[in-house]
């Protein structure tokens, strides 16, 4: 199935062989996220992370901050005032709108062109991405990181050394040192869990099924339909961001339904895996070494 | 509306979010854009407190433009019958008598009808009933019957149907049009109720007002309908019940009741509130809605029966209820020749609420105090009245998890930091009892829509920790122990009550199943009941709580249930277990027209099946199953059986739903707008400014701000409203205590409109103090464009939110929002104000110690010379 193969990463599955599990992941779909901070708190409770500090922050009703070491879930509050007119076609509530429209045509005489500014309070649950093409793997020095059967990616705790190096690799600035050990920490999609057939913490707790877990394929296919669902309601700005393969980071494991632009949200719009050029940087420092190795040999043995 | 059911019922919300996926428009009608609104498809802001008027335009709107379900609500509700010549609605009295005449601050009858109904008495505060009633069923003058008038606020859980004789009502017109029938009365009442109206006092601009209206409209009928969501929004004011009473309005006259899809959801506030109401922990009601027998008026079984039992419908039965009730508590001491042990069942005087059991502290009437899963020092309203009132016990005993502010009011409260007393000062001997987690014992949650889901126990609570059900058992042990030689004729009921749980396990566990087989109830023949009907008055069965009569059908754990929605039908039946009877929907009878057809076959669910001859459909019929829809009641029926075929509503007398309510309620048989206690605005409808049968307490204790209009009101010029966040569990003492959830929201903050902010130079993220004639507490700043100015009579009102959750102990500690509400009740349900007070708000930190009341006294007093330059001006 060309789906599939689209999923496919560097060593999964070819390297699993049999062993190769359906590659899962998360679809967010932030249009039903109501805020309950429960995937926060089961990710927490579940993976042991720590508390990370009573810290008001006067940011929404965002305490958490971002995600780093101690936070692998974390949930953005955007208050946003935005234009929506009523006369934006077949926007959801169109009929009561037109319906009241005609009444206070019959009635007051009032102003019945009531383009207003709408308010909007988004809310949307990020998380590590598990990226297709995942620059952090690429650059661990001890193999810490790894691909699991699943086709995500996880850091191994008794293996990371603490080097630091999959920190800046990271397009999205998921993964994050923690000061207490030293040690790289982010999602590991509940990797224990999927190891005895369950669903991970976060997607387990969400009360109205933001957060939905399962094979990839199968949730981007769901995910596809829920934005022509959305666009057919007036959503005309619902979109999918991290579900497109041909994207700079192959696709996302883990990837979101959007209201509005990433950047709104604090994502990055165009991400792009930070290793993708170093094959051909390598090749280019190769050359210019063997040019360089060449020169030096030509100014040794040209003299003679 | 009056729910933000997103943050504070995320679980139930999920349905909400996948009605929405399914193409049903959520609405939200609320002071503050909250995370239900951020879901729903429309918010509208109103000013907190006027939601009254707003459904009132609501009800206006339907009439006015012949939007109701006419077949409905000519068959179904009593809009047909004529009320007594003796009414007076509230547009009726031009100024004069009640609230001129009562001299309450803030009454002004000039023009506007004064608000009031007939039989007000402005002495009292109260209303005598007789007037209320039915045409020709008017209450007449023997004494008992006036006793029962008067009482009405003791009795109102019994008043189901008054003194109709086999379900009719005396006077009636069908066509609807006689001046004095309910449905003319109720457009009258509703007239001035206009989008104009709504604007002016709810701050709602009559667009959004109208396109609400229209939304209810189009959405019911035959082919449709809508539901409410409420919660305590809608039940913390002074006019509480009738906030309730205004949408059950709207709600019948759109025929959205008994309906798939219809309905009036009461999101409770905590898991189980609707289970300790069902089986109380209220002083006023036994299990099963039956009314607490009266110290003086219902002196023994049969006039306690008589009292309760209507002509017509299911409380005809009464006797039966209470009888295996006392069964099930008294067991073999209960004979016929004792009344069934009534005589040891607790009677009631008067009022014994939580509030003015507060009162009676303060009054040193109090001995001892149980506070069980409650911390009032944080959650309920005027935090100091409560401590000093505790200070005046012999004793309190505080069963919790951790040491709550009430179990430390003694040594850690702003009366020690201001010097106002000392420990040393507090005799009262505090007993901290650690307190089992939900996890750590079984039991069953009763939830909003009646459904009883039983719990299992995961782990042994740690420690001394125990539960609820065993701190009473073995209390209940130890002081049966010290009784057992005791020949006091006051010790027989604690010594005669069946008390033989038995018990597993080192702790000597009560077993929980058993107590919900004793609720569940046995028939004559010991077998589990599977249902109520077979409950007699002759003492054979046994029952706890009538209502729950089923829950153990066939021996069986019915709660327990866990069978997948994927794998039955999509009522769910054997996903645990509801009452009455595992039905899904109540008074589903009114899904069925009145020949018992469907009202449309997209809405079917409940009809007459003629070739079976009985009810069936895709709940249990809530109508007795053979009853066909053209029964006519002999003359001798009583009960169920005096109710006709067409008529549903089997708990009333009439058989019908009340529009108009005869009797029930202390405070008005049709809901008005009144003001809240406190309020920046006069009332633009009524002379009367606030609900006139409230319930206040004059005393230095608790000193209320004047309202608008009224010297001093200007002093606290915005409109204060408490709330919850889903981070937080009320009065925090479970999620203050736990780093995980006190990091989410690791500070107390108010919410603030950026208008405000800049009118009084609050900064974002700095600190704020919010004032109040009770108190002061300070809070972190939170400007955010989710609270709106609203436009209310001209004026821009600015609203401040405050999340009540914080208190001293803990964690992530706070100021308690609660030090600044007064106590102002609800006069039905003895329900505080806390969704509509009056305050000031001011930049920085408040004042610590002492002159935290000096800040507070410097208030009080420019509201007293306001008073006296008023008076002498």
């Amino acid at each position: 199935m060309s789906d599939v193969f689209e999923l496919e990463t560097r060593s999964w599955p070819g390297s699993y062989g049999d062993e190769a599990q359906p590659r899962v992941g998360f679809f967010t779909d932030t249009s039903i996220c109501i805020g309950c901070k429960a995937c926060e708190v089961a990710c927490k409770e579940w993976n042991g992370v720590p508390e990370d500090g009573l810290r008001f922050t006067g940011n929404s009703y965002d305490n958490t901050g971002g995600l780093g070491a101690d936070t692998w879930r974390h949930v953005a509050f955007v208050e946003q005032r935005k234009r929506v007119g009523v006369g934006d076609g077949a926007g959801p509530g169109s009929l009561v709108q037109d319906a009241a429209l005609s009444q206070l045509a019959d009635g007051a005489g009032l102003d019945a062109q009531r383009g207003e500014d709408g308010f909007r309070w988004l809310m949307s649950s990020d998380v590590c991405k598990h990226c297709t093409s995942a620059a952090c793997l690429d650059v661990c020095p001890t193999g810490a990181l790894f691909r699991t059967e699943y086709g995500t990616v996880v850091v191994q705790e008794d293996v990371c050394n603490g080097c630091g190096y999959c920190i800046p690799a990271c397009p999205f600035g998921v993964l994050d040192q923690r000061k207490e050990d030293g040690r790289a920490w982010k999602c590991t999609l509940c990797y224990d869990r999927l190891k005895v057939g369950e669903e991970p913490a976060c997607a387990k707790a969400c009360p109205t099924d933001s957060i939905q877990f399962g094979e990839l394929d199968e949730l981007r296919e769901r995910a596809h339909g829920r934005v022509e669902e959305l666009q057919a309601a007036g959503e005309s700005e619902a979109r999918l961001y991290g579900a497109d393969p041909h994207d700079g980071v192959g696709g996302f494991g883990a990837f979101f339904l959007l209201l509005d632009e990433p950047e709104v949200y604090g994502l990055p719009p165009d991400p792009v895996v930070t290793t993708r050029d170093l094959p051909a940087m390598y090749r280019t420092a190769v050359a210019a070494a063997g040019v360089l190795a060449a020169g030096v040999a030509a100014a040794f043995f040209g003299g003679r | 509306m009056g729910s933000n059911m997103a943050e504070n019922h995320p679980v139930g919300f999920q349905w909400v979010v996948e009605a929405k996926k399914r193409g049903a428009k959520v609405i939200h009608v609320d002071p503050r854009f909250t995370r239900t609104s951020a879901i729903a498809d429309r918010h509208v802001p109103l000013r907190a407190g006027s939601d009254i008027a707003f459904l009132g335009g609501v009800v206006n709107y339907i009439l006015e433009h012949g939007r109701e379900f006419r077949e409905y609500v000519q068959a179904y509700t009593n809009a047909r019958v004529i009320v007594s010549d003796d009414f007076r609605d509230t547009e009726d009295q031009l100024d004069d008598v009640g609230a001129a005449q009562s001299g309450e601050a803030g009454c002004r009858a000039g023009g506007k009808p004064t608000g009031l109904f007939s039989g007000f008495d402005p002495d009292s505060g109260s209303y005598d009933v007789a007037s209320w009633q039915y045409k020709g069923m008017e209450v007449g003058a023997s004494a008992g019957q006036r006793e029962q008038g008067a009482s009405v606020g003791e009795q109102a859980h019994g008043s189901h149907g008054g003194e109709l004789d086999h379900g009719e009502a005396p006077e009636e017109d069908e066509t609807l049009e006689h001046p004095r029938c309910v449905f003319q009365l109720l457009k009258r009442h509703y007239s001035r109720y206009t989008p104009e109206m709504v604007e002016r006092v709810c701050g709602v601009p009559r667009e959004a007002f109208l396109e609400v209206a229209e939304a209810l409209c189009a959405n019911s009928g035959r082919e449709r309908t809508s539901a409410f969501c409420y919660a305590v929004g809608w039940t913390q004011h002074t006019t509480g019940v009738q906030y309730i009473r205004t949408a059950a309005i709207i709600q019948l006259l759109l025929g959205n009741i008994g309906r798939p899809g219809g309905g009036i959801l009461a999101l409770r506030g905590h898991a189980s509130i609707q289970g300790s109401t069902d089986i109380p922990t209220l002083y006023n009601i036994l299990p099963g809605y039956l009314p607490m027998p009266h110290a003086h008026e219902t002196t023994n079984l049969d006039l306690y029966a008589d009292r309760n039992s209507p002509p017509a419908g299911f409380w005809g039965n009464t006797k039966a209820y209470v009888v295996s009730m006392l069964k099930a508590w008294f067991g073999e001491a209960a004979t016929p020749d004792n009344d069934f042990c009534f005589d040891h069942v607790p009677r009631i005087s008067g009022d014994h609420s939580h509030y003015q059991t507060v009162m009676d502290m303060l009054d040193g009437k109090v001995e001892g105090y149980f506070i069980m899963g409650e911390n009032p020092v944080v959650g309920s309203a005027n935090s100091k009245a409560h401590r000093l009132g505790m200070a005046n016990l012999k004793w309190l005993v505080v069963r919790d998890f951790t040491e709550t502010e009430t179990a430390a009011f003694w040594h850690d409260s702003p009366e020690i930091d201001s010097g106002e007393t000392t420990p040393q000062d507090i005799a009262t001997e505090v007993f901290l009892m650690p307190a089992a987690a939900h996890v750590e014992k079984d039991g069953s949650f009763t939830n909003t829509q009646r459904l009883l889901q039983w719990h299992h126990k995961a782990i042994e609570p740690p420690d001394d920790a125990r539960s609820e059900l065993w701190f009473m058992f073995h209390l209940g042990n130890l002081v049966r122990r010290k009784l057992a030689e005791s020949s006091d004729p006051k010790d027989r009921p604690i010594l005669d009550v069946t008390w033989d749980y038995p018990t597993h396990g080192s702790i000597q566990e009560p077993d929980a199943e058993k107590v919900l087989e004793e609720i569940g109830g046995w028939d004559a023949d010991g077998q589990p009941l599977s249902d109520y009907l077979p409950l007699r008055d002759d003492g054979s069965t046994a029952c706890g709580c009538w209502i729950y009569a089923g829950c153990y059908g066939d021996g069986v754990n019915q709660t327990a249930r866990r069978k997948p929605g994927s794998e039955q039908t999509w009522v769910a039946p054997e996903w645990a277990w509801a009452w009455p009877m595992n039905r899904r929907i109540i008074y589903n009878r009114a899904s069925a027209d009145p020949e018992g057809r469907p009202w449309s076959e997209r809405k079917k669910y409940v009809w007459w099946d003629p070739d079976e001859e009985k009810w069936t459909g895709e709940d249990v019929p809530d109508f007795t199953p053979d009853k066909p829809p053209d029964y006519v009641p002999p003359e001798d029926a009583e009960a169920q059986e005096a109710l006709r075929g067409d008529e549903p509503f089997i708990m009333q007398a009439d058989g019908r739903a009340w529009l108009f309510a005869p009797n029930g309620l202390t405070d008005g048989p049709f809901p008005t707008h009144y003001e809240p206690q406190e309020s920046p605005f006069e009332n633009a409808l009524y002379g009367q400014q606030s609900n006139p049968a409230r319930q206040q307490f004059l005393r230095p204790e608790n000193p209320y701000t004047p309202s608008d209009g009224a010297p001093g009101a200007e002093v606290f010029p915005f409109v204060l409203t408490t709330y919850r966040l889903t981070e937080h569990h009320t009065a925090g003492a479970m999620s203050r205590t736990l780093p995980y959830l006190a990091e989410l929201m690791p500070e107390f903050f108010c919410e603030v409109s950026p208008e405000l902010a800049e009118q009084r130079g609050l900064r974002h993220g700095e600190w704020a103090t919010i004032v109040s004639m009770r108190s002061a507490v300070e809070a972190r700043v939170l400007v955010t464009e989710r609270l709106e100015p609203l436009t209310v009579q001209g004026r821009v009102i600015h609203q401040v939110g405050l999340p009540y959750h914080w208190g001293r102990i803990g964690y992530s500690k706070g100021d308690a929002a609660n030090e600044l509400l007064s106590i102002a009740l609800d006069p039905n349900v003895h329900i505080g104000e806390y969704k509509a007070a009056t305050c000031d708000i001011r930049p920085g930190r408040r004042p610590r110690g002492k002159a935290l009341n000096e800040l507070v006294e410097r208030y009080r007093r420019e509201v007293n010379v306001a008073s006296r330059e008023r008076s002498e001006g």
